[in-house]
């Protein structure tokens, strides 16, 4: 896997079910009503892929964008 | 006096694809073969019972329904046999709010509610646990609803509102009267209902002479966009939904768990070995076994998933069934308790996400992880009879176990 991925969590569609952060706490943070975005730039550093996908496909409001850049 | 302690009768069932009736007792005891019918026979289904009544059957129009406040409003979130007028707009925000007003009296709700706030919370959750599994561990025989799963939530949700945890049994049975009873007894609902807000204006009136450092006050406390406090109405109305949204949905939820690692010993022994899996094995019991169903009032005409639906009829929002669409999720009647892709409907979909989700998802996790440390090997006791609760929240009211290596 050579390229570089972002994680990117839509405000309108974010409902704060959390599951994204506790799947991935380093890609994402909650405000504090508990709704999430992604943390920093959303900039997936190398190993974290694998969580990256984990909590898009597990965000009951399909809030999250996986970015391949 | 009537019998309190079970709902009236309903004809039973026939034809369950146009005649179904959630609070028949196939359906309370075993409906997922029911939902697999209706899913094969429409996407959304209808009844002429409870004055006219939808059902989606697949995730899809679950989905669709959820996302749609247009047509659907959550002014009434219980399908009952009886429709009467709405006479507050306050019954029990923000759950049975619609946009506009929907989002800041949800708003107020989230903060004490979100993961870091469930966190300070735990500790006391596990001490509630640990105390239950001492009076029952030395028993071979025990009903585990009764003696474990009943307690855990109450107490809970009594802890963060500031009442004495030792009201659970009062707080239980209203919640029995206006979930179960309440669904063909409109005066039964009323009473609960009523005793329920005289309980709480109480505390209202007590805070106000001595506030406090707990969810009621900070009810009290909590001030709109406009900088004003909520109305006395909205303050009752949310410590309504507060308590009748906390207890026997984890209760159930926690049930149903036990109930299948009790009669799954590859699942208990693999969680045993592995508890770091608990948190997703949670995930895939709330998919299974969701406990919660909640409805939506029919309010403009529409289609969904091509059906066309009519005003004035109720929806059963069933997310239970969502969960068990075999379109969205391979081998949905299996339990695979590692699932690791599991977009599941448990806690509702869209803006009335459930606001205890956290709190829910805390309480399962740490109620499984303290059983299974300290009761490694229980199963169903072959000569007790599981029973289910009916209605809007599903999970077992009576489980029966053995407990130990001889048993």
């Amino acid at each position: 896997m050579t390229e570089r991925l972002r994680v990117h969590v839509d405000p309108d569609k974010c409902q704060g079910h959390a599951r994204c952060k506790a799947l991935a706490p380093e890609l994402f943070e909650l405000d504090e009503y508990g709704n999430a975005h992604e943390a920093g730039d959303g900039t997936v550093r190398p190993g974290l892929e694998d969580k990256a996908w984990l909590a898009k496909s597990n965000c009951p409001e399909i809030a999250i964008d996986v970015i391949e850049e | 006096m009537s019998d309190l302690s079970q709902p009236a009768a309903h004809p039973p069932v026939t034809d369950w694809v146009h005649d179904f009736d959630h609070t028949d007792p196939q359906w309370t005891d075993d409906p997922f073969p029911i939902w697999d019918k209706l899913r094969a026979a429409s996407p959304v289904v209808h009844t002429e019972r409870f004055l006219g009544c939808y059902m989606p059957t697949t995730y899809e129009a679950v989905r669709e329904i959820a996302n749609d406040t247009e047509h659907f409003s959550s002014r009434r979130i219980i399908v009952r046999d009886v429709r009467p007028e709405i006479t507050s707009r306050n019954a029990a925000p923000p759950i049975t709010s619609d946009p506009p007003v929907h989002k800041p009296a949800k708003q107020l709700l989230l903060p004490p509610f979100t993961p870091d706030a469930m966190k300070k919370l735990e500790p006391r959750v596990r001490a509630i646990c640990n105390e239950l599994i001492d009076g029952l561990i030395a028993e071979s025989r025990i009903d585990a609803a009764e003696r474990y799963t009943k307690h855990i939530p109450v107490r809970a949700i009594a802890h963060m509102l500031g009442i004495p945890e030792t009201d659970s049994d009062l707080f239980i049975n209203w919640i029995h009267m206006i979930l179960e009873l309440g669904i063909k007894d409109e005066n039964v609902l009323l009473q609960a209902v009523q005793e329920m807000s005289a309980y709480f204006a109480g505390q209202i009136e007590e805070r106000k002479r001595k506030p406090t450092d707990d969810l009621i006050s900070y009810l009290m406390n909590v001030r709109d966009e406009e900088g004003n406090p909520l109305e006395d109405s909205h303050v009752l109305g949310s410590l309504r939904l507060l308590l009748i949204a906390g207890i026997d949905t984890t209760w159930s939820a926690i049930g149903s768990s036990l109930w299948h690692l009790a009669k799954t010993p590859a699942d208990r022994e693999r969680l045993i070995a592995e508890p770091g899996l608990i948190p997703t094995a949670v995930e895939e019991l709330l998919r299974a076994y969701s406990p919660v169903t909640m409805a939506r009032e029919v309010v403009k005409e529409t289609t969904i998933s091509g059906c066309p639906v009519k005003p004035g009829n109720m929806v059963l929002l069933s997310f239970p069934a969502a969960n068990r669409d075999p379109k969205m999720f391979p081998d949905a009647d299996k339990v695979v308790i590692d699932r690791r892709e599991n977009r599941h409907a448990a806690f509702g979909l869209g803006i009335h996400r459930c606001v205890g989700s956290n709190l829910a998802r805390m309480e399962m996790q740490v109620a499984l992880e303290e059983w299974l440390k300290r009761i490694p090997d229980f199963r169903l006791d072959p000569a007790g009879t599981v029973t289910w609760s009916q209605g809007t929240v599903r999970g077992p009211r009576q489980l029966p176990f053995l407990l130990g290596k001889a048993m």
